[in-house]
């Protein structure tokens, strides 16, 4: 099949970018998507011209690595698929494709594709771990957790950190991605020492990073690769409540340790 | 070069106690004072940054992903490896060691093995109290499941997103560090090159992936877990960004290369289907517990699966390894699959491929047991394929997977320049010449957790280290070359892609280094890799600027650097006129078609001394010794 790419290039973060039109011939139905452009890309050097920059890396949609519009939706039209997974038997020959990086003031873009995502990075760091020093642990099944309870949190922690949930929102949120990792600890009873104090931080860093409220549209949801439901964003808000109740009048972050 | 592998003396099972108490401490006072870098934020790692950073240590972490929690290690699905015995079916340290040594057909150090085996129960422990989601029975105990080379249930899992799951740990264990500032964490930057300073490991220089920037790190010590070099093969189930680049420099430097030629392909993969295609997609081998591996009996039989009779065809495991069946070690399993193709017997288009079928599974526990066993393995099967694996069979083939190789590393796990440790998938220490599966998690989070905190102590209160910082000529002098080899890149400006190389690369090691081996097709293989460097360095086309953010520059240092790895693979392998493990060379097979080894004259470690880029590598070895596992061909029938 034969395809139309119009895609973003923009040199680097300060430069301004704009869409440039690609031509993708002979593509094969069992491609992937970015085995697609890789071909796009060797054409374009070839010709002696910048090729395009996505990211990417395991290719079996569990790194997160990978992700950018297509047509206006994140990661493309394959519901619970990632790019690097989206085979070119979805689309028609003859389409016009418009491929852009995820929009978000806290993703910057660094180059065509590639935006930076250290926020989430961020966030976790304010909160989202469990404090166990190494070689402290009890033994492994001194706390028994019902099944459903390790299901739930394994629903939770699937996450793969892509960043699709904020570029699908139109506030730009991170509340799914938030919600996520705040569930899969609050889940576990290895997470409740620390779990209101995390639910404080971690939706605190979420403003500092400068992403949007959550006002449950619920795109983030429908653009998930790994389909976590936005019941997350319950969680959270319970927790954070929840939290924000306990540590009344104790300042930021839960107070002084 | 001498090898001192630092091998305890005394009672295997109280050795690592011995040695730790052996070990020189490092005062908690003086622990800020000491500045690490770990180069690699995988399993091993992401847990030996985190672990450090809470001992006090001043570490600096390196990873060229945009985030540590992307490093390769997230891609392990299947479990991890630990001598629990929570299924009372007679498991042991003992006899995962003694599995362990055997897996690795008698390539591997006892000790060192017997220690992992010690350090697996702990890793659980560590890993359930970091709230890693492992699955559970309904009475909340942690379940367990079966992998290849072993007749008990050890194997911990967390869907089929074990590494997922075991890095997240890790990684939110290095976030609190990196909070409570302990760690600084460099995301998209590269290490090019090592400094050693008055033979010691003093640092390293790298390149920011984004502005282009070289820059120099100072340290007291230099970790490298920089994971493994599979993707020498180009094909291959690692992700598309792992590379021997940390390694191989460093090998340049002075660090020996131990089995470069034990590779393991993996018998689960899903087949080849077109020239564009950029890797390959491992389907757990979790997935052996399940299902049985078939082909037809007869030759060239082209009907599809469901149309061949129960009578017409062969599951070649179960029949020539009845005991194990489809459980064999991957190395036996990949070689039956290779014979039955090589017969003609293959399936599929290609006619490289076999069937894993779970219609029995599936007829005895119900679709929704399976769907919850394997489901998200089978929708990305679905996915790539367009095929559904609930009403006809996968079609599977061997793909390279994961390499036993490595940089020497001594009994503590530093290297032969001192000051220098290797850790994970990136040394070659704990499996021999075939590792078995759920063991390299298992591998990577014992180097990090448990033995790099209590050796990288013992060597920096050992030794008398002077104060260095990237003032020194030595950093001045690998910044220059870093350089200069970054600049020669981008100036040939020649007419083939970056990529057109690799492929052509890991079609000659795939074709005379893979699965089977033979001297004259080594030596082919010597031959047209140096000729392929040749022509890359003259003819390669990497376009844009050292500048910026430039994906096909870090590309081509990679492919530089496994131009060379190859060539060393095909020599090593042409050293060891042996079968064992993954290193299969068709001189030395028994009459059956198994691997014979020859005890007598190569049961030791291979390790390279790199001698410069026209001069050949020097072979040191290392004796192995077996004082518990006696050496014997192994038998899964
Ligand atoms: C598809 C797949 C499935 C697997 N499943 C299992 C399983 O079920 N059980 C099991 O036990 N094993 C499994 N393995 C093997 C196992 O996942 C790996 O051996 C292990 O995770 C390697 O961990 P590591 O920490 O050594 O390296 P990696 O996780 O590869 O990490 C390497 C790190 O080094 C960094 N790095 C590399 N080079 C540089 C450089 N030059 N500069 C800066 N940083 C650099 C990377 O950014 C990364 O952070 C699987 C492997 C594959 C490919
Ligand atoms: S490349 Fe890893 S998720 Fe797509």
């Amino acid at each position: 099949m034969n395809l139309t790419l119009h895609v973003w290039r923009q040199a680097n973060a300060a430069a301004p970018g704009r869409m440039v039109r690609y031509d993708a011939r002979d593509v094969s139905e069992d491609m992937s998507f970015l085995e697609m452009l890789d071909v796009v890309n060797e054409k374009l050097i070839g010709e002696g011209k910048e090729p395009i920059a996505f990211e990417h890396d395991c290719r079996e949609g569990i790194c997160g690595s990978c992700g950018f519009m297509i047509n206006g939706a994140a990661h493309g039209p394959q519901k619970g698929t990632t790019i690097c997974q989206l085979h070119m038997r979805y689309f028609k020959d003859g389409e016009e494709l418009y491929l852009e990086p995820w929009r978000a003031t806290a993703f910057p873009v660094l180059k065509d594709l590639v935006v930076d995502r250290g926020a989430f990075d961020r966030i976790i760091a304010a909160g989202g771990f469990v404090s166990v020093r190494t070689g402290s642990a009890p033994d492994g099944n001194a706390i028994p957790v019902p099944k459903e309870a390790a299901d739930t949190a394994m629903d939770a922690a699937a996450c793969i950190g892509c960043g699709a949930c904020v570029a699908a929102c139109p506030n730009a949120a991170a509340a799914l991605f938030t919600g996520a990792k705040i569930s899969h600890l609050g889940m576990l009873p290895q997470g409740q020492a620390e779990r209101s104090r995390r639910a404080l931080r971690m939706v605190e860093q979420l403003t500092l990073e400068q992403f949007g409220s959550c006002t449950n549209i619920g795109e983030c949801e429908a653009a998930c690769p790994k389909q976590i439901p936005i019941e997350m964003i319950a969680r959270m808000n319970r927790d954070h409540l929840k939290a924000a109740w306990q540590f009344r009048g104790a300042g930021k972050s839960g107070g002084g340790e | 070069m001498k090898l001192d592998s630092r091998i305890p003396s005394g009672p295997i099972e109280q050795a690592w106690d011995q040695s730790r108490f052996d070990m020189k401490l490092v005062n908690p006072a003086n622990k800020r004072k000491f500045n690490v870098i770990v180069v690699g934020s995988g399993l091993a790692g992401g847990s030996a940054a985190a672990s450090l950073g809470e001992l006090g240590y001043n570490v600096k972490c390196f990873c060229f992903q945009d985030s540590p929690r992307r490093a390769h290690s997230i891609a392990a699905q299947g479990g991890i490896n630990a001598a629990k015995n929570y299924q009372n079916d007679g498991d042991s340290i003992y006899r995962l060691f003694y599995d362990t040594v055997k897996g690795g057909d008698f390539r591997a150090r006892e000790y060192n093995v017997y220690r992992l085996a010690q350090n697996s129960v702990n890793i659980i422990d560590q890993c359930v109290s970091q709230g890693v989601p492992f699955a559970r029975e309904y009475g909340g105990a942690l379940a367990n499941r079966s992998f290849g080379g072993a007749q008990v249930s050890r194997t911990f899992y967390a869907r089929g997103q074990t590494g997922q799951q075991l890095l997240l740990g890790a990684y939110q264990a290095l976030e609190a560090q990196v909070a409570a500032g302990s760690v600084a964490m460099y995301t998209r930057t590269e290490m090019l090159d090592l400094v050693v300073i008055d033979g010691k490991a003093r640092g390293i220089v790298t390149r920011n992936l984004v502005t282009g920037q070289i820059e120099s790190h100072a340290a007291d010590a230099v970790i490298l877990a920089t994971g493994g070099y599979g993707n020498v093969f180009y094909l291959s189930t690692n992700a598309k960004g792992s590379n021997c680049t940390a390694i191989w420099r460093a090998h340049k430097r002075g660090a020996a290369f131990a089995n470069p030629c034990f590779t393991q392909i993996h018998p689960t993969c899903i087949p080849v289907s077109g020239d564009y295609q950029s890797k390959l997609t491992l389907m757990s081998e979790s997935l052996r517990n399940d299902g049985r591996i078939w082909v037809p009996k007869q030759l060239g039989d082209k009907r599809a699966p469901g149309q061949i009779p129960e009578g017409e065809r062969d599951y070649y495991l179960e029949r020539r390894y009845p005991s194990f069946g489809n459980l064999v070690p991957r190395d036996v399993a990949s070689r039956a699959s290779k014979a039955v193709c090589d017969e003609g017997r293959g399936v599929g288009e290609t006619g490289l491929g076999v069937y894993l079928d779970f219609a029995d599974s599936i007829n005895r526990l119900g679709r929704n047991a399976i769907e919850e066993r394997y489901g998200n393995l089978f929708e990305m099967y679905n996915r790539i394929t367009g095929e559904d694996p609930y009403t006809s069979p996968m079609r599977i083939y061997p793909a390279i997977h994961y390499t036993m190789g490595g940089l020497w590393v001594d009994y503590q796990l530093m290297s032969t320049i001192p000051g220098m440790f290797v850790l994970g998938e990136a040394n070659f220490s704990d499996h021999g010449a075939n590792r078995l599966g759920a063991s390299a998690l298992m591998q990577g989070l014992s180097d990090g957790y448990f033995v790099i905190p209590a050796t990288l102590g013992n060597y920096l209160a050992s030794n008398k280290l002077d104060k260095v910082d990237t003032s020194a000529p030595e950093f001045a002098a690998t910044t220059a070359e870093v350089h200069e080899s970054v600049r020669k890149l981008l100036s040939i400006k020649g007419k083939r892609t970056v990529s057109s190389y690799h492929r052509e690369l890991g079609k000659i090691i795939w074709d005379y280094c893979g699965m089977a081996r033979n001297a004259e097709g080594l030596t082919t293989a010597i031959n047209r890799v140096q000729a392929l460097r040749h022509e890359f360095w003259n003819n390669v086309n990497v376009p844009g600027s050292g500048e910026d953010l430039n994906q096909q520059l870090e590309i081509a240092g990679r492919v530089a650097d496994f131009l060379e790895l190859g060539e060393l693979m095909c020599r090593d392998a042409l050293n060891r006129n042996e079968s064992c493990g993954g290193h299969f060379r068709e001189e030395y097979q028994t009459e059956e078609g198994e691997a014979m080894r020859d005890d007598e004259n190569f049961q030791y470690a291979a390790a390279w001394e790199y001698t410069g880029q026209d001069t050949e590598p020097l072979l040191h070895k290392e004796a192995l010794e077996f004082k518990y596992v006696h050496p014997a061909q192994r038998s899964y029938k």
